[in-house]
């Protein structure tokens, strides 16, 4: 079982400033960092030969309204070469919802990345091109934020459009 | 009553409406709008199992301007809505649209930012064919219907 404790171990000891807290639930390796050291941990942790996790699995985020980190980013890495997981989560405040980008380690974050502000309105650091991936440029707002009106709807045809007030 | 005799095995007389409508309405070219899940339920009525060419709408166009019935088969949402009205819009006269499925015909469970509460919002809608997704039969009887409302409407030419 001294395995399953190394990468705990070996991030807080590389990264002392960086590690916040970590756990495991039911073998799920979680560790909770800072924002400010999210790129180089998730570098060490991609191309270490000890951990060598090369695949990003999925990039989301959550929105706890009401807490004072009200935002985490998730990452989900996985090593094929010892069918490994370990997931990542960096707590963001509300007014600086901004983290690095990891497009230049893994190149499938882009879309994930989009998505996320997309849905949530966190911003990526170095993101080559970073604009709304589902919802249309005319949308106002991040539509998976707590606060945002259950009801509110922003059509671009039809009742309750642009158009529509227009004729009115 | 003598004419009529002789010519009852030769000549069927109509109004013109009627035959047009018996026309067209055996001679549907559909265009399948397919978005979501209930694809496969129109792949089934298309297909052999059903057979929607016992009905006489069994030739799918997939240019709007060679098309006479608009199936939206699927979740519309706010973004795909303008795509829509626009395939509706390059639709010749005479055309009628069918809501498949109950997403189109109120938006269903998707009562949320992204979808179109009911297609009927943005185009006319001729018939509603509810379910999630419809049965297959259910798709069936809601043609017939159509077929009924085609036959009986007044025949623009």
């Amino acid at each position: 079982m001294k395995e399953e404790g190394s990468v705990f171990e070996k991030i807080k000891e590389k990264f002392p400033e960086g590690f916040i807290s970590r756990h495991s639930f039911r073998g799920d390796d979680t560790i909770i960092i800072h924002r400010e050291y999210l790129y180089r941990i998730a570098e060490y942790l991609k191309e270490s030969e000890e951990f060598r996790f090369n695949i990003l699995m999925d990039l989301t985020a959550v929105d706890y309204l009401g807490r004072g980190y009200r935002f985490e980013v998730v990452y989900h890495l996985y090593s094929m070469d010892f069918n490994r997981r370990v997931r990542l989560k960096v707590p963001l405040l509300e007014r600086e919802a901004v983290v690095d980008s990891l497009v230049p380690l893994w190149s499938c974050a882009n879309w994930y990345e989009r998505e996320v502000w997309d849905m949530f309105g966190i911003r990526f650091n170095g993101h080559p091109h970073l604009k709304r991936i589902l919802l249309y440029e005319e949308f106002e707002g991040h539509p998976l934020r707590k606060d945002y009106p259950i009801d509110k709807r922003q059509p671009l045809i039809g009742p309750g459009s642009k158009e529509d007030r227009n004729r009115k | 009553m003598g004419v009529d005799k002789t010519l009852d095995k030769n000549i069927i007389l109509s109004k013109l409406d009627r035959a047009l409508g018996w026309a067209r309405k055996y001679s549907i070219f559909q265009y399948p709008f397919v978005t979501a899940c209930c694809g496969m339920e129109y792949m089934s009525v298309a297909c052999s199992h059903f057979d929607i060419d016992r009905f006489g709408a069994g030739f799918p166009r997939f240019s709007p301007r060679q098309a006479d019935l608009l199936m939206v088969v699927g979740t519309i949402s706010h973004k795909i809505a303008p795509i829509l009205r626009t395939v509706y819009e390059q639709m010749c006269e005479p055309k009628w649209v069918i809501a498949f499925g109950v997403c189109t015909c109120t938006g269903g469970f998707y009562n949320n930012y992204a979808t179109v509460q009911g297609i009927d919002t943005i185009i006319p809608v001729d018939v509603y064919i509810p379910g999630c997704p419809p049965r297959p039969e259910t798709v069936l009887d809601g043609l017939i219907k159509l077929q009924e409302k085609i036959q009986n409407q007044k025949q623009e030419i």
